[in-house]
């Protein structure tokens, strides 16, 4: 497909369910950035992601690497002696469903199935991210769901990798601030916490 | 139904009839540019709203907010908050549909009968909103002032306006006289109504001071054909250079009873005495107060008379007050009346100057005599032309200053001025009273009032009189008390469809005056005009 062509492709999904899936990431820390905005296909429907954990463990479960620099001159170095380490790590970036793209019309909610396995994960470019964020409702799934890694610091960096994509990042920062005044009305620690991380 | 060129301030959130109507201001209208006064277009569902703002206030969405509050000097911190954590509310006070139902589309604004549904927009009033509620300047409107922040033209329709007495009120200061100035050419221009003037302080006929300023052109300067200046001080006025038309005398002869009753408080008299007067009247007749003065004691007291020795003497002691003023003389050489209503009836505005003799007594002596007689003489001829079913004629409004001292409760229901005020426009002469200590003023003459304009008004007791029998006094004094203390003034009443504040039009350069001057020319060519055409049809 021509446009995937042009996306970044950074993994592929190894574990789905309604509201999340995980991706393998293809080169070993090679994962999409906290908060990024990723996607993947389920047949005509395109699934929307938003990264709120990225873990690098062993390939094997039961098998715990174990500390190998002690005479090597760099961290560079270990890698350069095993280059094994390379294929017995794997880097994995989990995703919070936050929308879809059904016939060309793009939902805020979850949609009706989840991802399929082994669908390619693609990094959004930048007017897929614009075109995504012109509406904020993605931000009540943040905050309504319980997530290993911190709501607020979750929220923070996905509105700060979004601005990116904004000319006036300062302009996009200021109206999603807004949006998430009123969604946090009776939070206002939560708010500011919020707000002081997105804050230029 | 949105206007293109209003300005959108935020929506409605409650609100009820009675208390008027909460709007929630969007974040991009900010809460500082607000102005009690200020019009407001309501965008109902099936009606717009207008009213007027009547309070301003600050709203957060979280209490913690005010307990710990955030970091104002972080400028991204304070443009998010605002408008959603934080935000303005406005209290309108809606007063009229302006469209959407059929009576208002053909009768024009009609008063509210229910409140904007919830999240109705409201916007800034736009010029034509205020032109379509207060009309445009024509033959029968007056432009009188600007709303606060806006150039629109606000009109008073002097027509309806001269039907019912009315008041002009405010701290001294506040720019009562030239407000008044302002209207009482107005009436020259617009109205059919003729005005007598008892100007205290010599306002109004010629020359007007200005505070830190050279005088301003009074109403014979500016409309020498329509204003006739007597004057009861030739001196004073000649040495002013004012062209009077008329020196005003007044004889011993025509001091009446109901004269003196009047200045019972300011010549200290005591009830007695001032029953002793009407005994003295009904013994000696017109001569009765140089009698009086006469008696050397009570044994001179002719038969069937009973007074009191201290009686007569606090009476002699007044009426020795009286004998003093320098325009009293034994028998007047002029029939002062007659020539005011000489000229009233030829259409000449009269101003009456009282020069040097400010003093209280004479202004009310003289006042309550002259309009004693010229109102006796109006109601016999209103009388007659309604049995003879002729013209009446001419309506006259009677300018008063001071007016706590003319209607206050002790006298209201004796003097003149209580009369006309009650009575209204029976007899065609209604009042338009002045004064800075309106509390002073008796409450029944007080709510017959019709239209009241006031300037900043800070005594509470005088901004709850002037209120007194509005529907909405409590969201008008908190608008009245924020008036500036110069130009701005408070209309409410019968000749307007809704409170209004305005800032005074402008009065004293030589644009002003070319304006003012202008207008009237061009209306009298117009109604020319007309009246060829109506000829030849």
């Amino acid at each position: 497909m021509e446009e995937s062509m042009q996306m970044q492709r950074v993994g592929e999904v190894i574990e789905a369910s309604t509201t999340e899936f995980v991706a393998q990431c293809y080169e070993l820390y090679q994962s999409p950035p906290l908060g990024s905005l990723v996607k993947t296909r389920d047949l005509l429907v395109e699934l929307y992601g938003i990264v709120y954990n990225t873990t690098t463990t062993s390939l094997e479960p039961g098998r715990r690497p174990i500390a190998r620099g002690k005479d090597e001159a760099s961290e560079e170095e270990i890698y350069r002696s095993s280059p094994q380490l390379l294929e017995l790590l794997r880097s994995e970036s989990s995703a919070l469903v936050v929308g879809h793209n059904q016939g060309d019309k793009l939902h805020h909610y979850l949609p009706p199935k989840p991802a399929r396995i082994h669908g390619f994960v693609y990094l959004c470019p930048s007017e897929e991210v614009k075109e995504f964020s012109q509406s904020f409702n993605f931000l009540t799934i943040l905050i309504n769901t319980h997530l290993p890694v911190s709501q607020d610091e979750l929220i923070a960096a996905c509105l700060r990798q979004m601005s990116q994509a904004y000319e006036d990042r300062y302009a996009f920062l200021v109206a999603a601030g807004k949006e998430l005044a009123v969604l946090l009305g009776g939070e206002f620690n939560q708010l500011k916490a919020i707000l002081e991380r997105i804050r230029q | 139904m949105t206007q293109e060129n209003s300005q959108r301030l935020g929506i409605v959130v409650s609100g009820s009839l009675n208390k008027g109507v909460e709007v929630r201001l969007d974040s991009s209208a900010s809460v500082e540019d607000m102005a009690v006064g200020r019009y407001v277009t309501i965008e109902g569902q099936k009606q717009r709203f207008f009213g007027m703002i009547t309070d301003v206030s600050l709203g957060v969405i979280d209490q913690k907010l005010t307990l710990t509050p955030p970091d104002v000097s972080d400028s991204f911190t304070t443009e998010v908050l605002a408008g959603t954590s934080t935000y303005g509310m406005l209290h309108v006070s809606p007063y009229l549909t302006i469209a959407g139902d059929v009576t208002s589309l053909i009768e024009g604004p009609q008063p509210v009968k229910t409140v904007p549904s919830h999240f109705s927009t409201a916007n800034l009033a736009s010029d034509q909103d205020i032109e379509l509620v207060f009309g445009k300047e024509d033959k029968e409107r007056f432009w009188i002032g600007n709303p606060l922040d806006m150039e629109t033209k606000v009109c008073l329709n002097l027509q309806e306006f001269v039907k019912r007495s009315n008041g002009i009120f405010g701290k001294s200061g506040t720019g009562k006289t030239f407000l008044t100035r302002i209207l009482l050419i107005g009436l020259l221009q617009k109205s059919q109504a003729v005005n007598l003037i008892f100007d205290m302080h010599n306002e109004y006929g010629w020359a007007g001071t200005r505070e830190g300023g050279a005088p301003v052109k009074a109403l014979k300067q500016l409309f020498p054909s329509n204003v006739a200046v007597f004057t009861l001080d030739e001196e004073n006025s000649r040495r002013r250079g004012v062209s009077t038309d008329f020196v005003v005398r007044i004889g011993y002869d025509e001091i009446e009873p109901e004269d003196i009753v009047l200045l019972r408080q300011t010549l200290n008299l005591t009830e007695l005495a001032v029953e002793a007067v009407h005994q003295l009247f009904r013994k000696f007749g017109k001569n009765w107060l140089q009698s009086t003065l006469a008696l050397k004691d009570t044994e001179e007291l002719p038969e069937g008379l009973n007074i009191h020795e201290s009686t007569l003497n606090n009476l002699q002691r007044g009426l020795a007050t009286i004998r003093r003023l320098p325009f009293i003389e034994t028998h007047a050489p002029t029939n002062t009346v007659g020539s005011i209503l000489n000229h009233l009836d030829r259409g000449i505005n009269v101003v009456l100057e009282f020069g040097r003799y400010r003093d209280i007594t004479s202004y009310i002596l003289v006042a309550n005599m002259l309009t004693r007689r010229i109102y006796a003489q109006y109601q016999e001829r209103v009388e007659k032309a309604m049995g003879e079913n002729t013209i009446k004629p001419r309506p006259l409004v009677i300018t008063i200053e001071e007016a706590h001292k003319f209607l206050n409760p002790q006298v209201a229901n004796q003097t003149i001025f209580g009369t006309i005020a009650r009575e209204m426009r029976k007899y065609n002469v209604t009042l338009l009273v002045i004064d800075q200590r309106p509390s002073g003023i008796d409450d029944e003459v007080m709510s017959q009032i019709g239209t009241k304009i006031t300037c900043l008004l800070d005594n509470e007791r005088d901004i709850d009189s002037v209120l007194a029998g509005t529907s909405d006094k409590g969201e008008l004094k908190s608008v009245l008390a924020k008036l500036a203390s110069k130009q701005q003034a408070l209309i409410f009443g019968h000749a307007v469809p809704m409170p209004m504040v305005i800032r005074t039009r402008e009065y004293g350069s030589p644009e002003s005056y070319r304006d003012f001057i202008s207008r009237g020319e061009a209306e009298i060519n117009k109604q020319a005009e007309k009246d060829i055409e109506e000829l030849w049809e």
